[in-house]
């Protein structure tokens, strides 16, 4: 059934990703308030972070924390309100982490190759 | 005591067992009157086949433990003045423990999670050790002190919303039980206990509400209990202790 | 009486927050990486779909988004505080400390995107 040392370490998980989250909002926070300045164009968005490996690899680390924390946070809101089995609940965040790391991964190379080479 | 013809106190009390009623009943208010006191008239004036529970009537012991206008309370340290402004009393049993009767509560899930957290003293020492030397200004003294004044009334597990979404949540009273023994230097239970305490049925299920702390009688704080088993649980399973 | 009497104090809003806005987010995340990863084919699909955000309904909708970023962040911030740091007294403080600066924060957002 439950297994308290995988719990613990998802906690942990959760609290370390959200650590790594809370550094990388601020600066994703920072950036979008001063880009969203006088409108937003895929074309700024290629000049500010396009063709940066520095800015992809941070967005790579972000999206791999989002992945971690979201459906681990997920899981337990599931959990405790809903009356879903634990085997679904599990399933249903494993998937939800499959589909952000993939999508987000997609996103990052798609931004990076908007910009000069 | 004063009691002024006009002014009676509209009481609406849980009748039946988990299922069953509110039904109301019109009691004099009287001075310094407190909730146990309108409990005791109704059953001793109005309808002696009500079932509660009281001992002390002073404080002390935590029996008389109900949910009054939606909150748990001990009923004989509520003044009614304070919390039936508008003359409106509702009086139910204890939240998220399986009802008896009327206002009694089964409090054996309470004890037995108590127990499953590792709640009882495990001797380290012998008679022929002599006593041990812990001073009383000592870190983990004051932590274990902070939360060791717990008589077990339920107050607490009984405004957790956890408890009630978690059939299995261990709950703040035996969590903080077990921080008092994580933190007690003569206790040998060590991390068995931690392990105990760890997972979803246990401390990782605290969301820092503080129901718990806004509740407790003895103004007690489990949540800080928790976060600090959190702490120690962590601790150990980075070390590969747990 | 209400059912819910028992959860009429600051650090239940803090969590019913923090938990509603997790929620959102959580919604938001794919859809947001979904409409970047449309520019894998080139700018004009992520251009059309950028153009069609500059409504006033749509700003305030991202005003709302950054508005539960920050507060799921700064209500974040304060559980981890509470959880390693250990207690301190003045909790009430630090939700409302937490609300405020969220609330600059998406503010600061609406100012710059109108």
């Amino acid at each position: 059934m439950n297994n308290p040392r995988v719990e613990t370490w998802l906690w942990l998980a959760q609290r370390a990703s959200a650590a790594v989250l809370a550094v990388a909002v601020v600066v994703h926070l920072a950036g979008i308030i001063f880009a969203v300045q006088g409108g937003l164009t895929a074309a700024e968005v290629a000049g500010r972070v396009g063709g940066s490996a520095a800015w992809a690899a941070f967005y790579g680390v972000f999206v791999a924390a989002a992945a971690v924390h979201a459906p681990i946070g997920v899981r337990t809101v599931l959990s405790e309100m809903t009356p879903m089995p634990a085997s679904w609940v599990n399933a249903a965040a494993a998937l939800f982490a499959v589909v952000l790391l993939g999508s987000g991964f997609t996103a990052v190379a798609a931004v990076y190759r908007l910009g000069p080479p | 005591m004063a009691v002024t013809a006009s002014e009676t106190l509209s009481v609406s009390i849980w009748r039946g067992g988990e299922h069953g009623r509110f039904v109301a009943y019109e009691v004099p208010k009287r001075d310094s009157q407190t909730v146990l006191d309108v409990v005791t008239y109704v059953q001793r004036r109005l309808d002696a086949s009500l079932s509660y529970r009281f001992a002390c009537r002073v404080g002390m012991c935590g029996s008389c433990a109900m949910t009054v206008n939606g909150r748990p309370r001990w009923t004989c340290r509520t003044h009614v003045s304070r919390v039936a402004g508008d003359g409106r009393l509702e009086i139910a049993p204890l939240r998220n423990l399986p009802v008896v009767k009327d206002l009694s509560v089964d409090m054996r899930t309470f004890f037995d999670k108590w127990a499953r957290a590792g709640g009882a003293f495990t001797p380290t020492g012998s008679r022929a050790d002599g006593f041990a030397a812990i001073p009383p200004a000592d870190a983990k003294r004051r932590n274990a002190d902070a939360g060791v004044e717990c008589i077990g009334c339920g107050v607490c597990y009984a405004a957790c919303d956890v408890v009630a979404w978690k059939a299995d949540y261990l709950g703040p009273a035996a969590l903080n039980r077990a921080w008092t023994l994580v933190n007690d230097a003569r206790d040998g239970a060590g991390a068995a206990r931690l392990l105990k305490v760890a997972g979803d049925a246990g401390c990782h299920a605290c969301h820092s509400h503080q129901a718990c702390r806004e509740h407790c009688p003895k103004h007690l704080n489990p949540t800080a209990a928790i976060a600090g088993l959190k702490r120690a649980v962590a601790v150990a399973a980075l070390k590969g202790d747990l | 009486m209400k059912a819910t009497a028992h959860r009429n104090h600051a650090a239940w809003w803090a969590f019913a927050l923090h938990r509603s806005s997790g929620v959102l987010l959580a919604l938001f995340l794919p859809a947001h990486f979904y409409v970047l990863a449309s520019a894998i084919d080139g700018t004009a699909r992520l251009d059309g779909f950028l153009s069609w955000t500059d409504q006033p309904l749509v700003k305030l909708a991202e005003a709302v988004l950054v508005l539960l970023l920050a507060a799921h962040l700064t209500g974040g911030l304060r559980l981890l505080f509470l959880e390693f740091v250990g207690w301190r007294d003045g909790q009430k403080t630090l939700v409302a400390v937490a609300s405020g600066v969220a609330v600059a924060l998406a503010l600061l957002f609406l100012v710059n995107a109108v």
